[in-house]
């Protein structure tokens, strides 16, 4: 019975001392910033692998989302001989909530998963300790880097996806279903506020680009050095990323749009 | 690849992301119509505003000239104060125009339509639209229209 409340009470401290561990990492790659400017080709090689790359899966999955959107907005909206206001239907979801979340659900299993192997590796094989012998500091050289490209890379992601999803969704409704184009964009319009709507949408992006860099980051720099601990960590990344972004999704839109 | 060919393809994905970007303000948001002067701004008192909310159109001949920027309560008169922004283009409007809330098609949005007056002064910043007409709910006239019937049919009853 003691056995099993000593357990308990030990995985509760290793839960704390886990994230005042990852609150510390956050407090020095965001310091990480001032080692950084003087050497941006660091962060250009990071948003090449961590945004370029991702840049595919965002725009193919854009789309589909956009098209999905307007085939099954037209089958409700139809019923109400609503069909015009397929255009806003199709823009508030990807700009409110869709464009930022799904976006951020990809960017962690493209990106994220990426990053905590990568550094996982670069801890099991001790090159990190490498580079403190040589008097470099990991977490800016290798680091911060990789946290700042992220952070700058989800919301372009997140508006890529949002603009190409509005494309595919005016293919369909206009091209396939026979939607008038001039009442798609033109409610679009009278509809979506850019302050509102889109903004909201992009501070949601910016929010989510730190908690997914943050926690990808923070599972690679704390992994156990072995090949299991850096597949564990590397599932981590992605699951506590989406949990993550859900509910801070969840929280947000109750503040942004609760009114 | 080499350290030029990187840069190219990060410049291209900050500017493809920045496009997205104009894009979502300029094609799909109301970025574009939103004019940098604010226009001066009148208020009306209505009985009652339905669905009114802030930022609804304000038309007149049903072409918008402004929106609404604020709905406040008089607690003395019991009234809706709303305070319409008329934009500067439009400033030849006879200050006893008729400020009436009417409802775009059945079911659709709310929104403030002047008709014009005969009177020679315009409106102009901080002026009063004085005559008003509220919102119709839809409640109230099916419960006029039953009491009226019930009444008709009381009369017929008696006769």
């Amino acid at each position: 019975m003691l056995d099993l409340l000593a357990r308990f009470g030990r995985q509760g401290l290793a839960a704390f001392e886990r994230l005042g561990r990852g609150h510390l990492l956050l407090v020095q790659i965001l310091a990480g910033l001032t080692s950084l400017l003087p050497r941006l080709g660091l962060l250009v090689a990071q948003l090449h692998s961590i945004g370029v790359l991702t840049t595919t899966i965002i725009v193919v999955s854009g789309l589909f989302v956009g098209m999905v959107l307007g085939l099954q907005g037209y089958y409700v909206l139809s019923q109400f001989a609503a069909e015009d206001s397929l255009g806003v239907m199709v823009a508030a979801s990807l700009v409110r909530e869709l464009g930022p979340v799904v976006t951020a659900l990809l960017f962690a299993g493209r990106a994220g998963s990426a990053l905590t192997a990568e550094i996982g590796l670069m801890k099991a094989t001790e090159q990190l300790s490498g580079l403190e012998m040589m008097a470099v500091d990991p977490i800016r050289r290798i680091l911060s880097p990789r946290f700042y490209a992220g952070f700058i890379s989800m919301p372009l992601l997140a508006a890529l996806f949002s603009a190409v999803g509005i494309i595919g969704g005016y293919f369909v409704s206009v091209g396939l279903l026979g939607v008038d184009e001039g009442a798609f964009w033109s409610q679009m319009q009278a509809k979506i506020d850019w302050s509102e709507d889109v903004v909201n949408g992009i501070i949601k992006s910016l929010v989510f680009g730190f908690v997914c860099t943050w926690i990808a980051l923070f599972q690679g720099y704390d992994t156990i050095p072995t090949s299991a601990g850096v597949s564990q960590s590397t599932t981590r990344t992605v699951v506590h990323s989406a949990l993550a972004v859900l509910v801070l999704d969840f929280v947000l839109t109750a503040l942004m749009f609760g009114d | 690849m080499s350290m030029r060919g990187l840069e190219i393809s990060v410049g291209a994905f900050m500017a493809a992301g920045l496009v997205a970007l104009f894009f979502l303000a300029m094609q799909v948001s109301n970025l574009a119509s939103i004019t940098a002067s604010e226009g001066y701004e009148v208020t009306a008192r209505f009985d009652n505003i339905g669905g009114l909310k802030v930022r609804s159109a304000v038309s007149m001949a049903g072409v918008r000239i402004g929106r609404v920027v604020n709905i406040g309560y008089d607690q003395q008169s019991y009234e809706a104060v709303v305070t319409l922004s008329i934009d500067p283009a439009y400033n030849q409007i006879p200050d006893d125009s008729i400020a009436k809330i009417y409802t775009s098609g059945l079911l659709g949005e709310q929104y403030v339509g002047l008709d014009p007056g005969g009177s020679l002064e315009n409106l102009q910043q901080g002026s009063e639209v004085m005559l008003t007409q509220s919102a119709l709910v839809l409640e109230e006239i099916v419960g006029q229209f039953l009491f009226s019937k019930a009444e008709e049919n009381a009369i017929k009853d008696e006769l």
